[in-house]
């Protein structure tokens, strides 16, 4: 077993079609949101909403770190680019991502900044190491996947006294996110959706485990089902959440057996809580600031934290007001209502953070979806 | 940027690192967030470390059920 082609093959998906098919009530609509852009990337890929029932819709969520990286955060890290001592190392990702006025990491690049691509963190120590008389700042972002490696570098940087060493810290958690989308008052202003289950995230989940989502599963009477992203999985859990509907039930179900279990990756949890903390708020691209939605570093390790070895500012700037992003990441709209779509922005001229990650909403419908617009079906 | 991907153990090397075969591709990852590991383990990869073990009882286990419930 490779755990990929098997979790792929075509008859048992139209054999799973034709069970939820079966079992759902035509009466009534079934709206799931798959919080992650990688389930989002899949539903485009496999083009599994053609496969499904017109009452059963899929709504994208905010999916990707990078796209609901605010971009103030972007226009900081350039700053801090642009500083002739600092050597930026980030993820591949983050370079085309839209600060204010069309300003990029990729951009400040060409004009001079010592921007590096690393692919993972380890990379980051070692170019501290070869570089002793720079400062190397790590541009830490990610959701409670990527939070981990984050924490084992700062931790060795410490074991190896690096003292050019430091951390632009944007890890984000995500079940305050999901509370957010529910609750959050920006609803009345720019219009509320309509959930009526969760497809959970599956890398997020194989590090904090199931339980962290149960309040969601409780308090706001939503089921959830943690699946990974192979098109069976994803089947396979839009049946469990169409049958916990049906059956007025709202928990939290794990169909990622094979890598997620109950309490998580308690190696990864105990990393991440020796080094960081709570912030009281984090912004989010589209969804405002999150109370505790993000991550800093504990008082023991702030001599790795970037922001203050920097003296780095706050800044908050507003997006573009055309691009719908905002909309986008809490479910709102869709790619195609946005009139920037596949005009102004594209993968290649992105305006929006949705558009730069192959796992964000409009990236996705971009690549995989746009093609089928002329035969959209009916929002149910 | 969650994207992970399954990969095969080849080799354990010292410092809780690792060598692992991506479609008979060899790629070095750290394994420090992974205990008892061996050679011939899959694990899921995100950004250069190892996430998890994936089980093998649990990954049959669901494709029997998918074939059941497809076939229902
Ligand atoms: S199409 Fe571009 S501008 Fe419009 S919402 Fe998507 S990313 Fe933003």
């Amino acid at each position: 077993m490779k755990y990929v082609d098997e979790f792929r093959d075509k008859e048992i998906a139209l054999g799973l079609a034709k069970a939820i098919r079966a079992e759902v009530d035509l009466a009534r609509p079934y709206r799931f949101m798959e919080f992650c852009g990688g389930h989002t990337h899949t539903v485009s890929r496999y083009g599994l909403e053609d496969m499904l029932p017109n009452n059963v819709r899929m709504i994208h969520g905010p999916g990707c770190p990078v796209c609901v990286l605010p971009a103030g955060r972007i226009d900081m890290a350039i700053h801090l680019a642009m500083r002739p001592e600092v050597i930026l190392c980030v993820y591949g990702d983050l370079m085309r991502v839209p600060g204010s006025q069309g300003a990029s990491l990729l951009k400040a690049k060409a004009r001079g900044a010592d921007v590096r691509m690393v692919y993972s963190t380890i990379d980051a120590i070692r170019i501290a190491e070869e570089n002793p008389a720079r400062e190397v700042v790590f541009f830490a972002i990610g959701f409670e996947t990527t939070t981990p490696p984050t924490a084992i570098m700062i931790r060795l940087a410490e074991k190896k006294h690096l003292s050019n060493f430091s951390v632009f810290c944007n890890h984000v958690l995500t079940p305050p996110a999901m509370q957010n989308i529910l609750e959050s008052s920006d609803i009345r202003n720019i219009g509320g959706v309509e959930i009526d289950g969760f497809i959970g995230p599956a890398h997020v989940s194989v590090i904090i485990g199931t339980t962290p989502y149960e309040f969601i599963a409780e308090e706001f009477g939503k089921p959830i089902v943690i699946t990974g992203f192979e098109p069976l999985d994803m089947m396979q859990a839009i049946l469990m959440l169409v049958r916990q509907v049906n059956e007025h039930r709202h928990e939290v179900e794990n169909q990622y057996r094979r890598a997620v279990i109950r309490d998580g990756n308690l190696r990864a949890k105990e990393e991440v809580s020796t080094v960081f903390e709570l912030r009281d708020r984090f912004e989010w691209r589209g969804l405002g600031r999150v109370p505790y939605g993000g991550l800093r570093l504990k008082p023991a390790y702030t001599k790795y934290d970037a922001e203050l070895r920097f003296g780095m500012r706050e800044l908050c700037v507003a997006d573009d007001p055309a691009c719908e992003c905002g909309a986008i990441l809490r479910g709102i709209k869709k790619p195609v209502d946005c009139k920037l779509f596949g005009t102004v922005c594209t993968p290649v001229t992105p305006m929006g953070s949705c558009m730069v990650s192959s796992e964000g909403a409009c990236a996705a419908h971009w690549t995989y979806g746009r093609f089928r617009d002329h035969q959209q079906r009916p929002v149910s | 940027m969650c994207l992970a991907i399954p990969a095969a153990v080849t080799k354990i090397l010292p410092d809780e690192m690792a060598v692992v075969s991506i479609d008979g591709v060899s790629k070095e990852i750290s394994i420090a967030l992974i205990e008892d590991l061996a050679v011939g383990d899959y694990v899921i990869i995100h950004v250069g470390y190892a996430l998890t073990k994936i089980d093998p009882e649990e990954a049959r286990r669901t494709l029997d059920l998918l074939r059941e419930l497809s076939a229902e």
